[in-house]
């Protein structure tokens, strides 16, 4: 079968692949580049595992064909700590329990990041709605939410 | 969280330091980072996908299986039938001598349940594999099926499983498993009032969001690594090389990391046939169930029913219970005749009862084989034992927790299966309770404890 080819910013770096036609970009990231923080729980578009950013919106990587990324920015959880210092949304998931076999975790995190990137001083309703399409069958799903709100008064308080 | 020091105080001789303190989990970083390896982060060069073909039938015999048109499918590797398989018949809890063998990895002649194994297709891609696993021709006579446990006690019910040749777990004590304490029937006719009642529970599944899998890569020394999220390393090894025909030590499982089991993964089910397929085509083979196998194919929570049957007197003491409890665990064993057994042991509840008469059934029928999932066996009859409680105590105009507080047993009571009580905690656990959800009891009741009955 015929290659594509397809180039795109991955964390900041740049990522340039030959795919499949019809290859997800939950399966060129994880079995072509090699980051295998998207986790695919489903592959249908219905646990929110997979989530990545693009271009500062949140995404399912596996109804995304990774050949509609040409050119585009790519986050992943992998990329959400900077030079070893955990973002805090890391550090508010690890203090507050809000993972468990971490399995939806990285999927969360890209949920949560764009919550605060769009909306930095969220309501706990926004903070339920925005977590909404991310299953979690450990953790009850209250850890997280709390996690999400400590995240954000912390973000304020080093904005301050 | 308070801990309070007043319970059992005389084994309190220092201070606890971890209990009610927060500490970080070890394995929290890895999953913050995305750097926690789950199986399926594992990746070889060369490696096949297998797709299984599945029963759609609930029970059939099979008169064929034409492979030859997904053979010439482009890029499948290899296909494995029932013959393929050195040791094809087995089942799990045969390590703890718990027999007989009564499952298939790929069905040979029956099919006993919609969605059992009947053909494995290994192929270049996943979408290869799917397609060819599409053009297997299986031809089924298809027989009458039983879904009800009553039913299926029945003596005109179709057998399911001709390894038992009926449809039920035969233990050392026949037909089910039994308890007898004191005299149930003299207990009935001295109660107050007797009370029965029908409890059913349906099958659940533990949907974890990583789905069952493993891959498995040949190592150059004719040893296999099997990358697995089982929540059974041991146990699946052992009878990996039962169904292998092949000396454990040649079989090296890593795992540990689960992505959510619940009891849901302790099945012996995709390493076996993934190691074979390794072992014949010599490349690593990735067995990745799906999100509709998850939820279909792997084993839910057993259905159960339980009728219970209480004697009770004015005073709150309960003189005599029957309880008939029944396991269904769908086509074959698993675990399921352990699951009937716990059962058995569990269904006085905590509570001191002098005349009991426990019968539980472990009933096969044409579901998808039941198994493990948290506290399987106990957690249904708790739900049903502890609704019949409430439903006692209102029957005799009685608070429910205090009639709990007459009923529970203290170190030193006899259990119903002859062991003595030791360690008993549940009346302080419920003055806690009392307490903390400020459901007020009697003070005597308050005043009571564990270790001894008047003290
Ligand atoms: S894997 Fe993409 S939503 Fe489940
Ligand atoms: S921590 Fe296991 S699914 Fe969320």
């Amino acid at each position: 079968m015929a290659k594509i080819p397809v180039q795109f910013m991955l964390n900041g770096a740049e990522k340039a692949e030959f795919i499949d036609s019809g290859t997800t970009l939950l399966n060129a990231l994880r079995d072509k580049i090699g980051d295998t923080s998207p986790k695919g729980g489903c592959h249908q578009g219905t646990c929110g595992a997979c989530s990545v950013i693009i271009d500062g919106e949140l995404r399912l990587s596996c109804l995304t064909l990774a050949e509609t990324c040409n050119g585009a920015a790519i986050t992943t959880t992998s990329g959400l700590s900077q030079g070893g210092v955990l973002h805090p949304l890391q550090r508010a998931f690890l203090d507050a329990f809000a993972t468990q076999c971490g399995f939806c975790t990285p999927g969360m995190l890209m949920a949560a990041k764009v919550l605060l990137d769009h909306t930095p001083d969220p309501s706990r309703d926004e903070v339920v709605e925005a977590l909404s399409g991310n299953i979690c069958r450990c953790t009850g799903y209250e850890p997280i939410i709390q996690a999400v709100l400590t995240a954000a008064r912390s973000n304020s308080q080093n904005a301050a | 969280m308070e801990l309070r020091k007043s319970y059992f105080a005389d084994q309190r001789t220092d201070d606890l330091h971890e209990i009610g303190q927060p500490r970080p989990r070890s394995d929290s970083p890895g999953h913050v980072t995305g750097k926690t390896a789950y199986f399926a982060d594992r990746n070889f060069p060369g490696m096949l996908h297998l797709k299984m073909v599945r029963s759609p039938h609930h029970h059939a015999r099979i008169r064929s299986i034409d492979t030859s048109e997904a053979q010439k499918h482009p890029g499948v590797v290899k296909i494995l039938t029932a013959k393929d398989v050195p040791h094809n018949v087995y089942t799990i809890l045969i390590l703890i001598q718990i027999g007989p063998e009564d499952e298939t990895v790929l069905a040979d002649g029956k099919v006993r349940w919609k969605g059992e194994a009947v053909v494995a297709v290994l192929a270049e891609t996943e979408r290869a594999a799917q397609e060819a696993a599409a053009k297997v021709k299986v031809d089924y006579e298809v027989l009458p099926a039983v879904f009800d446990m009553e039913e299926a006690l029945k003596p005109s019910a179709p057998v399911v499983n001709e390894y038992h040749g009926r449809n039920y777990y035969l233990y050392d004590s026949g037909e089910c498993r039994k308890v007898r304490f004191g005299d149930v029937e003299a207990g009935f006719a001295g109660a107050d009032h007797v009370l029965e009642q029908t409890y059913q529970s349906s099958p659940i599944e533990h949907a974890p969001t990583e789905t069952t899998g493993c891959i498995v890569a040949p190592e150059g020394n004719d040893r296999f690594t099997c990358y697995t999220n089982t929540q059974a390393m041991f146990f699946t090894l052992d009878n990996a090389s039962i169904i292998l025909q092949m000396p454990g030590n040649r079989l090296h499982f890593v795992g540990g990391t689960v992505g959510g089991g619940f009891g849901g993964k302790v099945d012996v089910i995709v390493e076996p046939i993934a190691i074979l397929g390794a072992k014949l085509t010599g490349r690593p083979v990735s067995f990745i169930y799906s999100r509709e196998e998850e939820m279909q194919i792997s084993s839910p929570r057993a259905a159960e029913k339980v009728v219970i049957k209480d004697g009770v007197m004015k005073d709150g003491r309960i003189v005599a219970r029957k309880v008939t409890g029944y396991t269904d665990a769908g086509a074959y064993s698993r675990h399921s005749p352990y699951g009937a057994q716990k059962g058995a042991g569990h269904y006085p509840g905590p509570y001191t009862i002098p005349n009991v008469w426990i019968d539980t059934y472990c009933v096969y029928t044409n579901r998808t084989p039941s198994s493990a999932m948290r506290g399987f066996g106990v957690t249904i009859g708790d739900f049903a034992l502890e609704v019949q409680m409430d439903k006692l105590a209102r029957l005799i105009g009685m608070d429910p927790l205090e009639f709990r507080f007459i009923n529970a047993y203290r170190d030193g009571d006899i259990k119903a299966h002859r062991q003595p009580t030791e360690g008993a905690a549940l009346i302080e656990c419920m003055q806690e309770a009392s307490r903390a959800a400020n459901w007020p009891v009697a003070e005597k009741f308050m005043a009571i404890s564990s270790y001894a009955k008047g003290a």
